[in-house]
């Protein structure tokens, strides 16, 4: 009797508990789209920020943030994959590797800001890049790294052994059986991976602050030069992306209508993200099916 | 006959394509790794400086409690006091972790022992989906909605300590809810079936049997989120209001770690002890991550030890 009082009352406690946290989330959602998609116009999403004046758009802190996020993942992707494969096809099961692998999981923990720090003192001063897109390519890529590998590692170690065998059966070597059978089979995985880890990027703003710049000058979009510094190409020049221009209007703008501003880019940046979460969902199925001739 | 004999001894193209392929993956692997050496040097060589070549003591940064570097406190030493910034990033921490905790276990419990189906139709993805969400988002929603409630609620001017923990506490709400159910979804089936079959009550069985073995996973899960509470640096930049003062109240302006390193390391020249000082900031951030990281192997491995047993 008793116990079966207290199992009633604890299930109403859990109901109510998951009720409030399901309260707060939908409150949390709802409250930037609702603030910010009014917001969102054409002229917003194209033409570039006014510091003083109110009206000014996002354009060129989108753009930047989609070419970011292009190069970082150009770059981190071919490092991941070598890793990855190494990890889960060659590396030998020993202390060494343990130790390798810590390392990757002690990268995927730092805190982003001292990932944007290295990046500062590394790339911005030592190599003299100075606030710039490659800087901030490159800060992304060290903040990308760990999770793009853990990802491809796993999407491999769930190709079935019998694809190895089958492979190393006909003559083929290990490289050629990871190249031309494993990998090509990881595929829908590595790819689900690549763009749940591209919706983290695009968001980042804490390891861009001090290695892409805080600022956004105006770009020339009929010079598609990449080496000169009003192009949109340039990579040498300073790009303040979506993520980093909300926080900077918030912490010490004087922008006149700086709320709405950053409703409208939160909610771009929300709407970003459940599109690279519902595209990798997608193109994960969909390749899947393809492949596997379902 | 010879160019057989040739063929044989000589290196096949394809073992010389598998060496290659073999080289470039392992260099891969090694790139990786350097950059975390590279990372934990850089930044160790800048932070320690302040106590090699700008001399001060270390017991006085840990525990000083005014932060000014240029000027000089008023002992006449350097004023690089970085207790309140410690503090601010423990209190925080702590504090979120702590009303975080209940509401993920209790969520988590919901998910997966009492309504499975809606947990799985509705809240996995609505939770997955807010692990995502970038965090300058939380802190401009932190910005409009909780210091202002923060500051008709509690007065002040509603930056401060609360506001963060508010806002770190929505943050890490997500993650350890996600983390927490894996973690209890992991508990075989088997248990509860005996546990009932005892004639245990939904609740007992959740209670003294569910969540006992799911226990190590939900330290994790409690660890990795205070991880990222702990180095969450502009959404808590927003709300804290960055005052370097050893917070006396839970609304007073306060700062943490990473606020002050966001604010300051763009204002100081390279070198400088201001700048270093910034840099022994960064480094406590540093092992403080690979502190959080070594606590969780520590329950993992073991969790893994009392389950085998």
């Amino acid at each position: 009797m008793n116990a079966k009082r207290i199992d009633k009352i604890a299930t109403g406690v859990l109901y109510a508990v998951a009720a409030f946290v399901v309260i707060i989330l939908i409150a949390l959602l709802g409250y930037i789209l609702i603030q910010g998609v009014p917001h969102i116009s054409w002229h917003f999403l194209t033409s570039p920020a006014l510091a003083f004046e109110a009206g000014g758009g996002i354009g060129i802190q989108l753009f930047n943030s989609f070419y970011l996020l292009f190069l970082a993942l150009l770059i981190s992707l071919p490092i991941s994959l070598g890793a990855g494969i190494y990890l889960n096809e060659y590396a030998p099961q020993n202390t060494l590797t343990g130790l390798i692998r810590t390392t990757i999981e002690i990268l995927s923990s730092l805190p982003s800001v001292v990932v944007g720090l290295f990046g500062y003192l590394f790339f911005v001063v030592q190599f003299k890049l100075g606030f710039s897109i490659l800087s901030g390519a490159f800060a992304l890529t060290v903040f990308n790294l760990p999770i793009l590998t853990r990802s491809i590692e796993d999407a491999l170690a769930n190709i079935s052994d019998n694809q190895r065998e089958a492979g190393y059966a006909l003559g083929l070597s290990r490289w050629e059986t990871v190249t031309k059978i494993v990998v090509p089979a990881a595929l829908p995985s590595i790819i689900t991976g690549v763009v749940l880890s591209a919706g983290r990027i695009f968001g980042e703003a804490a390891a861009l602050i001090y290695t892409a710049g805080q600022s956004a000058p105006a770009l020339d979009f009929g010079n598609w030069n990449p080496f000169d510094i009003s192009s949109p190409l340039s990579p040498l020049r300073p790009a303040e992306t979506l993520a980093v221009h909300i926080w900077k209007i918030n912490s010490e703008g004087i922008m006149p209508d700086a709320k709405a501003v950053s409703a409208g880019a939160s909610a771009v940046l929300i709407i970003a993200v459940l599109l690279f979460n519902f595209l990798a969902r997608w193109l994960g199925k969909r390749l899947y099916k393809h492949l596997t001739a379902e | 006959m010879d160019k057989i004999r040739e063929s044989l001894l000589k290196k096949s193209v394809a073992s010389k394509i598998e060496r290659r392929g073999k080289a470039i993956s392992l260099l891969c692997l090694a790139l990786i790794v350097g950059i975390v050496f590279l990372i934990f040097y850089f930044v160790a060589s800048r932070g320690l400086a302040t106590f090699f070549q700008n001399h001060i003591n270390v017991w006085q940064f840990f525990s000083g409690t005014q932060w000014n570097p240029g000027t000089t406190g008023t002992n006449g030493q350097p004023a690089v006091g970085a207790l309140p910034m410690i503090v601010g990033s423990f209190l925080i921490t702590i504090l979120s972790a702590l009303i975080a905790t209940p509401f993920a276990i209790g969520t988590a419990v919901f998910m997966t022992e009492i309504s499975p189906r809606r947990g799985a139709r509705i809240l996995r993805p609505v939770t997955e989906l807010l692990v995502g969400i970038p965090s300058v988002v939380y802190g401009f929603i932190g910005l409009q909605v909780v210091v202002p409630f923060v500051r008709n609620t509690f007065g002040g001017s509603g930056y401060g300590i609360l506001s963060g923990t508010f806002v770190l506490f929505v943050m890490i709400l997500p993650t350890v809810t996600s983390m927490t159910a894996d973690a209890l979804n992991a508990v075989p089936r088997y248990y509860r079936e005996a546990s009932l079959a005892l004639g245990a009550t939904r609740w007992q069985t959740i209670y003294k049997v569910v969540l006992r073995a799911a226990v190590p996973g939900m330290l994790t899960a409690v660890v990795f989120g205070m991880a990222r509470a702990f180095g969450e640096a502009l959404a808590v930049q927003m709300v804290i209001g960055n005052a370097t003062l050893l917070p006396h109240n839970l609304v007073s302006p306060a700062a943490t770690l990473t606020s002050i390193l966001t604010m300051g390391i763009g204002n100081t020249v390279m070198g400088s002890l201001q700048n270093n000082a910034l840099w022994s900031l960064a480094m406590i951030l540093l092992l403080m991550s690979l502190f959080f990281n070594l606590v969780i192997r520590y329950i993992g491995r073991k969790g893994k030890l009392s389950h085998e047993r």
